[in-house]
């Protein structure tokens, strides 16, 4: 295999997770036809390059009783969303931030900041302290609140 | 609920788990019990759902992967039918209903840009309804921060 092939089959084989052995890697490693030792060489490979975040448990907001789930979304001026994005990704109580196009007339938002709280109350508090970093810059901002979850698997790479 | 025991071991495995043959072991060390309770520990967490996933979070984009956010503003009476509709692709990875005209919100996963814009021109085309997409321009922060689960674990009367 090529390493991109190997890297592509170790994502296919630990997307789900490690198996909780005591040896995991060897474990994987026995799935693909690789040493323990290779998987461990490909993963840190991986982190090195960013291709892997990160190693670790991954918990479910829900269950940590972050119950309200805000998508604040931010109309903020162009010259500026990329420098003020950075400062509000920085901000503890931001999960997940990204630019994103406008759709006008009817989405005029460009900044997107996933808040977690444990009720609106303290979403909306979040959304102030994001409001006043932004100050001038922000033209008009939403929350949209997560109501229902129709779908959750995961983002995947697909099989071959 | 969570213990505060519990909270503190999501916390410490947050990321950084180690490349090494035993990491469980390792890991068991640092925590001051034993391999075997780690590992039940950890299954029993994935087991009731407090964690989603144990293992490698991958940033798929750089294996060549593409995700999309995209929108729709379904009626309500066909919300249902629609939804049914997105989730039966197997590219949509999430789903959410919002509080929003945008109400229908997911994220589809494909292994191109093109793949994915062909999956969202499809959902156009099977619900009649226009799909509005938000690739991401710039990331500026992703995943959930510790200090708000180490704060969670000081007050566990409050979980729930």
């Amino acid at each position: 295999m090529k390493p991109a092939d190997i890297d592509r089959a170790l994502i296919r084989a630990t997307q789900s997770g490690l198996p909780l052995v005591p040896r995991p890697y060897e474990a994987v490693g026995a799935v693909l036809g690789l040493s323990g030792e290779e998987v461990r060489e490909r993963l840190a490979r991986m982190l090195d390059s960013g291709l892997i975040r990160r190693i670790g448990a991954v918990p479910n907001h829900y269950r940590l009783g972050f119950t309200a789930n805000g998508m604040s979304v931010w109309d903020v001026d162009d010259a500026q969303v990329d420098a003020l994005g950075v400062r509000v990704g920085a901000l503890p109580c931001v999960s997940h931030c990204y630019r994103r196009p406008r759709h006008l007339p009817d989405w005029p938002y460009n900044l997107f900041a996933m808040l977690h709280g444990r009720n609106r109350d303290e979403v909306e508090a979040q959304a102030r302290e994001i409001a006043a970093l932004l100050g001038e810059a922000c033209r008009s901002h939403d929350i949209l609140y997560s109501t229902a979850i129709l779908k959750k698997t995961g983002v995947r790479l697909a099989g071959d | 609920m969570l213990s505060p025991e519990e909270l503190h071991l999501i916390a410490h495995l947050h990321g950084g788990f180690p490349l090494v043959d035993r990491p469980f072991a390792e890991v068991a060390r640092q925590l001051g019990c034993s391999e075997d309770m780690l590992l039940e520990r950890l299954r029993s967490l994935l087991a009731r759902g407090d964690l989603t996933r144990f293992g490698p979070l991958f940033q798929i984009e750089r294996a060549g992967g593409r995700f999309v956010l995209a929108a729709m503003a379904v009626p309500e009476a066909r919300f249902d039918e629609v939804a049914a509709q997105v989730n039966g692709r197997p590219e949509v990875a999430h789903n959410y209903r919002r509080s929003h005209r945008l109400n229908m919100w997911f994220v589809v996963a494909a292994d191109s840009a093109e793949a994915a814009q062909a999956v969202l021109d499809g959902i156009a085309a099977d619900t009649g309804i226009e799909v509005l997409a938000f690739p991401k321009e710039k990331e500026f922060f992703v995943e959930l921060k510790l200090p708000i689960v180490a704060d969670y674990g000081r007050k566990p009367h409050e979980a729930r």
